[in-house]
Formats: structure tokens, sequence, C-alpha cells
């Protein structure tokens, strides 16, 4: 008699369905439909069994205790620390901005990369697995190449990463130290995507945000998830969140439906508002102008990292906007430096550009009467201020030097 | 010589496995319509019932996104290179 072996079923990804059209299709590394070219969803069985408050408390702190609402079946085999990030109450914040309360969910400290995009790298890593693939990559401003880079070199398998020529030097060398493959690219985020969906077409890697997407996309929506078991099981009021490609909004909008629809919690989908640098707003105007049609623009910013002109989940993100009953906000350079240096001294979080955008973009829509004393809001901060350093370094006074005598000091104290 | 269309694997299935064709037209709107009409399967994947583009599907003429051309308006020329992405967002 042989003896019993009990193994966990492999991992396989959920099928796939067309946002655009409603086709549907076998699971696979692809990312648009064969019928319409529209974008490609993943389909969840409605009949599965969801998991109660309390089972999903007894689970470790990852974005997998909420692997019901991720895009598989079967238990994931890579990247299972990544989420569970801080909810940071921050009184003074909310101080500053006039509003009832404020917490900060808190991505700086993502594990292994320092951004969100931890998240969706956890989600598309194991559709690779998945799929078999052997080869990552992705295009990117900069944190997705990081964390692509970190979750590859862990699972021991090659990326290719594409990114802008100009980025900041944090985001490069914080991609080339974990031995991966990082191409840089004359011209804007919009043109290394284009020859990405052209790479993932022709050479049939794991382009994560372009043939894994639809997996990929799914990890963003661990973030609202993690927000309303983090604050007892009840939503906040309000999310302020950055956009770049726009996706995160709507995956937002997703995330607090699930969690209403599965009895969780109770209430409505908070209003959504969303952040961009005012060098590179199309989605902002988009909301501001009304309609479905997004104008694309050449980034002007420092904000790199929000940097797509062309972001092809803008009108999606508009539209979860508006029918949440949020508004969006654009900022400037300066305003966005300002926004990374309260959201510090008041919340002790140092955040990178993209977070300097969100504070500063809560500012303004607190400004506007758009965000009151009668809001709890939530604030996401996306990555990390040592990934950008040169945005604030040139306005933050100079340390003193001294000789070590406690004269000089003394002297520092009295003055 | 023609204008060169480059089409995405998921819609060389609609052109008898051709990942590159042939086109003719002063404008990349006639070009389209030169393809839809030899084609007839791919043009209602290129444009829209209206004759107009869909927003999900973006034309680049020598690697410039067209919308920055005037769409469909933009005009091509002989020895031009299209190409043909279905949009995917990133970052």
């Amino acid at each position: 008699m042989t003896q019993a072996f009990i193994a966990s079923p492999p991992l396989t990804a959920r099928p796939l369905r067309c946002r655009n059209c409603g086709a549907t299709g076998a699971p696979a590394p692809v990312a648009i439909c064969g019928q319409c070219l529209g974008p490609l969803d993943p389909v969840y069985d409605p009949k599965r069994p969801l998991p109660d408050r309390d089972t999903i408390a007894g689970r470790p702190p990852s974005l997998w205790r909420y692997r019901e609402w991720l895009p598989f079946d079967g238990e994931p085999t890579l990247s299972l620390d990544t989420g569970f990030t801080p909810l940071v109450d921050a009184p003074a914040l909310a101080r500053r901005l006039g509003v009832g309360r404020v917490w900060v969910k808190n991505d700086t400290v993502s594990h292994p990369s320092l951004s969100f995009k931890d998240r969706v790298v956890a989600a598309a890593i194991n559709a690779a697995a998945a799929f078999g693939l052997d080869t990552i990559g992705c295009a990117s401003t900069g944190n997705l190449a990081n964390a692509v880079a970190a979750h590859a070199a862990r699972a021991g398998l090659t990326a290719w990463i594409f990114i802008p020529e100009e980025l900041e030097t944090a985001k490069i060398v914080g991609t080339s130290v974990y031995g991966s493959r990082l191409v840089r690219v004359r011209g804007t985020y919009d043109d290394v995507n284009r020859l990405c969906a052209q790479v993932a077409d022709r050479f049939g890697w794991g382009m994560v945000n372009v043939n894994l997407r639809a997996y990929y996309g799914e990890g963003s929506k661990t973030v609202a998830h993690e927000i309303a078991e983090q604050l007892g099981w009840r939503l906040p009021g309000a999310v302020v969140a950055p956009m770049a490609g726009g996706s995160l909004l709507t995956k937002l909008r997703k995330g607090f439906g699930e969690f209403i629809a599965a009895g969780l919690v109770t209430g409505a989908v908070p209003r959504l508002y969303g952040a961009q640098a005012s060098g590179c707003a199309p989605i902002v105007r988009l909301v501001e102008r009304g309609g479905g049609e997004l104008q694309p623009e050449l980034p002007r910013t420092i904000c790199r990292s929000l940097a797509i002109g062309n972001p092809a989940d803008g009108a999606f993100a508009a539209r979860a906007i508006r029918e949440t009953g949020g508004w969006a906000a654009a900022v400037s350079d300066a305003e966005l430096v300002d926004g990374i240096r309260f959201l510090a001294e008041d919340a002790g979080i140092f955040a990178e550009t993209a977070g300097g955008v969100t504070a500063a973009a809560a500012r303004a829509l607190a400004r506007d009467g758009r965000l009151g004393p009668e809001d709890e809001v939530v604030l996401c901060v996306t990555g990390h201020g040592l990934k950008t350093l040169d945005a604030v370094r040139d306005t933050l006074p100079e340390a003193p030097v001294i000789a070590p005598r406690l004269r000089e000091v003394a002297a520092l104290v009295q003055r | 010589m023609a204008i060169t269309v480059n089409l995405p694997s998921v819609l060389a299935a609609h052109a008898g496995g051709a990942r590159t064709i042939e086109a003719a037209g002063r404008t990349l709107g006639e070009a389209v319509a030169d393809v839809a009409t030899r084609f007839p399967a791919l043009g209602p994947r290129l444009r829209d019932k209206d004759g107009k583009p869909y927003p999900f599907v973006n034309f680049y003429v020598n690697d410039e996104d067209v919308r920055f051309r005037g769409g469909f308006a933009a005009p091509v020329q002989d020895g031009d290179e299209v190409t043909v992405i279905p949009a995917i967002a990133g970052g």
C-alpha cells in the first residue's frame, strides 16, 4: 500500500473576460481581447466560499489573507510576505487639512521594494508561475522596476525591465542591484509602454503590466481590503490616491465593493479622490471637463512616478471618481514638494514625489471644500521618499557642522 | 512602396495570419479604411461603426502617437510605418 501523500493543488490562474465586449477566454498571459482589443479582467467563481472576518484576521499578515479575491485557485507559492502595511492615524495632518480625521495607508514600507507596486507584482509573479513563464518584465516609471527586479530575483526568474532614460538614480540603482536586465529607453514612459506592448507580443515574456496585466491589477485591490479591515471592518468616507495609469482608483472601488458584497463591511464605497501633478494631469482634466475621452499629455513634472501622459485606465478612473461622488485635483511641483515635507513633519512618513502629490492634493481638495470637518479620510501614500531624495534635498535647511564640544551644542540650543 | 501596417498578434488571425500588411491612403483614416476593405474581419476591430478610432486601440505613425498628430486625419505617405497597439496602462 502506498503512503498517502497530500499536496496543495498547483496554483492556477482564473479565466478572463473582456471588459468591453464580454467575450470570455481561458486563463492566459494575454491582456487584450482577441475579438475587440478591449481590456481583460479575471473572472471569479461567484459560488466560491468566502471567509468571514475572524478567518481573515487569523491568517498571516500579508495580502494573501484576501486570497479569495485574488485571481487564482490553489495556493500561491511566491511573494508570500507582501502587503498588510500600516494604516497610520495622523491627527496633526487632519488638523492641517481641516478634516475630521486622517489615516495614511503607508505603502512606503511595503515589502520588499518600498512601494505599493509590490502588491501588483506579488499577483503577477504568481500568474507567471501558473503559466510556466521563466522570464518576466515591465515598462516602468521606477517603482514597478524596483518591485519586478526584487520579486524576480527572489523567485529565480530573469527580469527584463524597461524605463525612460531620465529616471531618479535611486530607482535605477534600486533595480540594477537585483541583477535584472535593465534597459533605459530614450523617450517618455508612454514610449516605453508602447515598446513593451511590442516586446510582450514578440518574445512571449510575462510583462507584468502588459500581458499579465489582468492578474497584476487585482493586487491593487488589497489596499482597499486592508483599509477596511484595519479600520475595524468599516469604510472611511473618502480616500485620496495618486493616479498614474489610473488603475489604482478603479481597483480601490472594486476592492471596497467586494467587501460590501461579501457582508464584511456595511455602507457605501468611499468617495474616491484622484491626485496628479499639474505637469501631467490628463485624468484630473478629464474629471473636470466631463465626458469620456481622455486627451493625452506630454509630461512635464518632477513627479516621474506619475508621469504617464496617456493613461489607459484614465477613463475608467474618471468614471470611478464621478460615480462614487469624489473629485480630482492637480498640484504644482512646488506644492508636491511642500506635501512631502508636511506629510513627514505631521505624520512621520517620508514619501516619494507621488506621496507629496497625494498630500498636497488632499490639502487642495480641503481648501475647495470638497473634504471637510465631517470627513474621515484615508490618504494612499504609495512609495518611499528615499527613492526621490533630489525632490526635497535643496528645500531643507542645512545641518550645522560643529566641533565635538558641548558649548557648541549649547550655542545651537540657545539660537 | 506602400504604407506598412504592423498588427499585434491578436489581430494577425484576422489578416490571414500576417503580422505586417500593406495599405494605401493619404491619411491614417484612409489607410485604415483601405485595410478594412481588404480584410473585412479587421475593420470593426480597428475602428467603430462611424469610422472613428476606439479609445483603447492606439495608432502610431513612425512610432509617434497619432493623437498628437490629428488622429485619423494625420497625413501618411508611402514608406510610413503604422503600428496598431492596444492601450495598456502601467506605472
